[in-house]
């Protein structure tokens, strides 16, 4: 019991660090807002203006790099949104049949979201199979991101068997803390991240310390962990809202970069750095995983941990490292996918499933199997655009995992199961 | 209420007799044909990755006896068990039981066709009760469809049968105390009781009962021998996993010895015993496949739990 | 501070709307996670397809309500068995995923523009509840129980939501003490054991998440005609959390938990709700700690350290008896 007391106040008081830090500008109040897609481009430059529904216009804006827009309006009520279709890139339209204009109601309090039925215009001359090579090189980027996330969130699972639901927050908390380096302390993005790398890795050796080795001393079962870590996301999902709102907001640094030409993909120069950095990051895991003592150490734990702690491996260390190591490459990541997309309190609540498809395709708890998996699930996502909406892009993903976990119950890589 | 049957002393009993006369002519080498075999296997073998776990040629299981299976330590016999109750599925093979095949008949429909397993690791439901574990095990139950659940009317008379018979076979293990516990809160010992009760509770030919002794206080294990020798007396074919030779020599009618996967042997007890072959086995056996950590960990640990309740009891 | 009008807001709460859809969703809930051991973690999808279910028929195709009811009842079922089938044979943590997965796809669907010609997009659809409250039986005027007052609408949203909770109760009492029940449980504990057994399993546990599903299904109904518009948002992953907060508040496993669970979970939302905005307007907490558009993320914060120390410190919920818990084995 003085354990689990421990275990509460430790967290609260972990809680309580983030509470203290400075917040982006709060959005207070009703806003409309989206963000402007079409195949997976964001579209820039594009001008959205609100009116009330007897014309009144109340508030414009133009979509920033990532095709967002966030538009305050007075008071809770119906609101007209329109869509300039002349600020439009040329193989962009409005459908056939659609209106450029959406009536809608805002709620109090209310971040109102804004989907516009948006395709490929009349004098679109790129055809599938051109894009293929882009969205291809896109999904890659993309899934070394996810497998950044998904490789800590498996080595946690291998270990100690823990479902992680609230990894998605240590994603967000990287890059939030990125943020609060970046613009509210105005440090350059690179030292920015390292120094938010670092201090995510700590807090999730924190985590570990004060919450989740207290539940493993008292032998709390693991299904009643993982509703733990739910309701840890939950929190943590409220802090972050609390702390920083609904909005979004992007670095300071690396902003709307001109992309270089390379054959038939464009790629800007911050998205080459950003799989550079994270295929080193994989590497050097994979390296430590076959070739340092704790690497081994941690594939053993993994294997049995009764066998390996009844050879001499002290498991609460390989544990621990495992967190401040899966937690930092959980940070990164949302560091990365903050720097492609933009930060915002639900970055990484976003892409949990993704990580978790790709840590399942895997086959839960093999590291090298969540790295695959990832791979497959980011490529899949941008690829199938081609194929589906883009606004369904996920459902794709998760689609596939439920399909191939059909033909293989234990994911790609998984070992079966023993009875008796 | 039957009086407790009979548990069987050393000189012979009618069954007994009857088993060994039916394996007086049979010969002592792997693969022999019995008189009238309930069980017959032939090819299964199960690899996992490069590890060959089971690889039985033929191996017949006489009718009313009580077969021994033993082997050291990941021998296979725990797979061999699982791939015969569809626990798992072979890599190849095919057995039949009652001449019926049962190559890739699911587990429940294994245990509807009269053959029940026990497991290893004993698995009592620890938070039904001791009746509702037992209760469990009887087939045919009305009350087990959806529809019929709902109108107590329709299976409240079979269910007061199913518990009548309950009641006599706690009885008989010595458990009808504990009727109204949770199965969660007994000791290592009763809980191996209680999963022998309940697999008698399906009414099968034959039990295959995966190390029922491991475990349990040596206090404990005479009357769990008792209860195997009355199985038998009952009419029923027994096939168990023992480790200890002087349980195996008081108890089976006959044995077979695994070795990586492999029959290496089977035999009367006696001869078994005195087996090249098999004492080679066992001892290499501990010296190139030692004890699964984890098992002996939990068999350790369920030996130190039963002693601490039975000082308790004091 | 007005403490009566807070003590009302809450006692309000309690009977609501909101404890009865989620009232009726944890049921179902229970029937998986409390009695089977199922972790369904895509309990939001059965109520996004019984409610789009039942306003697509009615909106769309203009049918009448009894038949959109159907009509969700019956997507429910599919749901069920297409979630189930490929499911229900993978381990308990793969289980969680996956159900997560197809009810996020399922909430995608629903709100994607290349579906929206049916389903509203984001928006979702209206216009469909009419046929519901056309056969209230009560005239137009206020109904009152003690202190609390309501509409005729929502007396006759209420009136039918207890029912139905009041049905799915006495249901489940009865499915769960007859031997049907029995082997649900035994597959909570053990499931390798049951099919030793003779059972079969997987049939079982395809029942459980039908019936599960079905009671969830209901929930959705409510959802529909007690705010008489269907969003795919209502429908989100946080929906399945409550519910399962819920489930654990009131004891899992037990007849009544999810109904009190339910219950006591609303009333401290509204109790925090309103005596943070009570406080706020009487100026006892400043902007820089809590502006008033804050207090909706006070509450997800506190739902969510609510449940950690739930399941540290009580994770037999509020009413349950802790001996049984400890004897739980996973
Ligand atoms: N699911 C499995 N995956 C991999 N190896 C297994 C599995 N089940 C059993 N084995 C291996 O098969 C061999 C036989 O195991 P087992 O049947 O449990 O032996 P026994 O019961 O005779 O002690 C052992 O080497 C064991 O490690
Ligand atoms: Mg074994």
């Amino acid at each position: 019991m003085r354990h689990a007391v421990r275990a509460v106040i430790g967290g609260l008081l972990a809680a309580l660090c983030v509470l203290l830090l400075p917040g982006a500008a709060v959005a207070a109040g009703e806003t409309v807002q989206g963000r402007l897609q079409n195949a997976g481009e964001a579209l820039e430059g594009v001008t959205i203006t609100v009116a009330t529904v007897d014309g009144q216009s109340v508030g414009e804006a133009v979509t920033d790099a990532e095709g967002a827009f966030v538009i305050p309006v007075p008071e809770a009520g119906d609101y007209v949104v329109t869509l300039d279709e002349e600020t439009l890139p040329e193989r962009v339209a409005i459908r056939e049949g659609r209106s450029a204009s959406i009536t809608l109601p805002v709620a109090v309090d209310q971040q109102r979201s804004v989907l516009f039925p948006l395709g490929e215009g009349t004098r679109n001359v790129q055809s599938d199979l051109d894009r293929l090579p882009q969205l291809a090189v896109e999904g890659l980027n993309f899934g070394l991101i996810i497998a950044l996330a998904a490789v800590g969130l498996s080595l946690i699972y291998g270990t100690t068997g823990l479902v992680n639901f609230a990894h998605g927050e240590l994603i967000t908390l990287g890059a939030l803390l990125a943020y609060l380096f970046n613009v509210t302390m105005g440090i350059q993005l690179v030292p920015a991240a390292l120094l938010a790398v670092v201090a995510s890795a700590l807090l999730g050796g924190v985590q570990d310390r004060v919450l989740w080795r207290p539940l493993r001393k008292k032998g709390t079962g693991l299904i009643a962990m993982l509703v733990v870590t739910i309701g840890l996301a939950l929190f943590l999902r409220g802090l972050f809202l609390y702390q920083f709102g609904g909005s979004t907001a992007p670095y300071d640094d690396y902003q709307g970069q001109t992309g270089y030409d390379l054959g038939p993909v464009t790629i800007a120069p911050k998205d080459l750095i950003s799989m550079g950095i994270c295929i080193v990051m994989l590497l050097a895991v994979a390296y430590a995983l076959l070739r340092t003592r704790i690497g081994k150490a941690t594939r053993a734990v993994s294997d049995n941990p009764a066998l390996a702690a009844s050879s001499g491996i002290d498991v609460e260390r390989v544990i621990s490292t495992v967190w401040v190591a899966g937690a930092g490459l959980a940070g990164l990541a949302g560091i990365l996918l903050a720097l492609a997309q933009q930060v915002s309190f639900q970055l990484g609540f976003q892409i949990l499933l993704l990580v978790f498809a790709g840590v399942t395709l895997g086959g839960l708890g093999t590291a090298f199997g969540a790295l695959v998996g990832s791979l497959v699930v980011g490529i899949f996502t941008q690829v199938s655009t081609i194929f589906v909406p883009t606004e369904l892009k996920n459902a794709g993903a998760l689609a596939i995992l439920i399909l191939i976990l059909l033909v293989r119950p234990q994911g790609i890589l998984g070992r079966a199961e023993r009875v008796g | 209420m039957p009086a407790e049957p009979a548990v069987p002393t050393a000189s012979l009993t009618p069954r007994k007799d009857a088993a060994l006369r039916a394996f007086a002519g049979v010969e002592a080498v792997p693969g022999s044909s019995k008189p009238d075999p309930i069980l017959v296997a032939d090819g299964v073998t199960r690899r996992f990755g490069g590890l060959t776990a089971v690889d039985v040629g033929h191996v017949e299981i006489q009718r009313g006896s009580i077969t021994a299976l033993i082997g050291p330590n990941g021998a296979g016999k725990s797979t061999f068990f699982n791939l015969l109750t569809g626990f798992d599925t072979p890599d190849d093979g095919t057995w039949t039981f009652n001449g019926q095949s049962l190559a890739g008949v699911p587990s429940h429909k294994v245990a509807r066709r009269g053959m029940v397993r026990t497991f290893q690791l004993t698995k009592a439901l620890s938070r039904l009760t001791v009746m509702q574990n037992m209760l469990l095990g009887a087939t045919g139950q009305r009350g087990e469809n959806f529809w019929r659940a709902i109108l107590p009317m329709t299976w409240r008379k079979q269910e007061q049968e199913n518990t009548a018979r309950a009641e006599e076979l706690l009885a008989r293990f010595k458990l009808d105390k504990k009727r109204d516990d949770f199965a969660g809160t007994m000791s290592g010992g009763q809980r191996k009781l209680l999963e022998m009760a309940r697999a008698l509770m399906v009414g099968p030919e034959m039990v295959m009962l995966d190390e029922p002794m491991a475990g349990v206080n040596p206090a404990l294990t005479q009357s769990l021998l008792g209860h195997v020798k009355a199985l038998r007396e009952d009419g029923m074919t027994v096939l168990f996993v023992e480790h200890d030779m002087d349980m195996v020599r008081d108890i089976s009618d006959w044995v077979l010895v695994m070795a990586q996967g492999r029959v290496i042997a089977e035999g009367p007890p006696d001869a078994i015993m005195a087996d090249e072959a098999v004492i080679d086995a066992y001892l290499g056996g501990h010296h190139d496949a030692p004890l699964d950590e984890a098992q002996e960990q939990e068999q350790l640990a369920a030996a130190e739990a039963e002693l601490r309740e039975q000082e308790g009891d004091r | 501070m007005d403490w009566s009008l807070i003590l009302t807001n809450a006692l309000t709460a309690m009977v609501g709307l909101d404890t009865v859809i989620f009232a009726l969703a944890a049921i179902g809930l229970n029937v998986h996670f409390g009695y089977t051991g199922l972790l369904n973690f895509g309990q939001a999808a059965f109520l996004a397809v019984a409610g789009y279910g039942l306003a697509i028929s009615v909106a769309e195709f203009e049918l009448p309500t009894l038949v959109g009811v159907a009509v969700g009842l019956l997507g429910a079922v599919v749901l069920a068995l297409l979630l189930g089938a490929p499911t229900l044979r993978l381990r308990a943590d793969y289980l969680a995923i996956v159900t997560i997965a197809a009810a996020e796809i399922v909430r995608l669907l629903f709100r994607s523009v290349s579906l929206s010609e049916y389903t509203g997009g984001s928006d979702g659809l209206g216009r469909f509840a009419e046929g519901f409250y056309s056969i209230n039986p009560l005239g137009p005027g206020e109904y009152g129980l003690g202190p609390l007052e309501f509409d005729e609408r929502q007396t006759w949203v209420l009136s039918v939501g207890w029912t139905l909770i009041g049905l799915s109760c006495l249901l489940v009492f009865l499915l769960m003490r007859s031997p049907w029940g029995r082997v649900l449980k035994a597959i909570r504990e053990d499931e390798d054991a049951v099919r030793s057994l003779g059972k079969n399993v997987f049939s079982y546990k395809l029942q459980s998440l039908v019936l599960g599903g079905v009671l969830g299904c209901l929930a959705g109904f409510m959802t529909a005609w007690g705010r008489a518009v269907v969003q795919p948002d209502n429908f989100s992953t946080d929906t399945t959390f409550y519910a399962y907060t819920i489930v654990i508040l009131g004891g899992a496993a037990r007849v009544f938990g999810p109904v009190v669970g339910a219950a006591i979970f609303w009333a401290l939302l509204s109790l925090t709700d309103n005596i943070l905005t009570q406080a706020k307007s009487a100026g006892y907490i400043s902007d820089s700690i809590l502006t008033t558009f804050q207090i909706g993320q006070v509450r997800i914060m506190l739902v969510g350290l609510g449940l950690m120390a739930l399941m540290i410190f009580r994770p037999q919920g509020l009413f349950g008896d802790r001996r049984e818990l400890a004897l739980d084995a996973r």
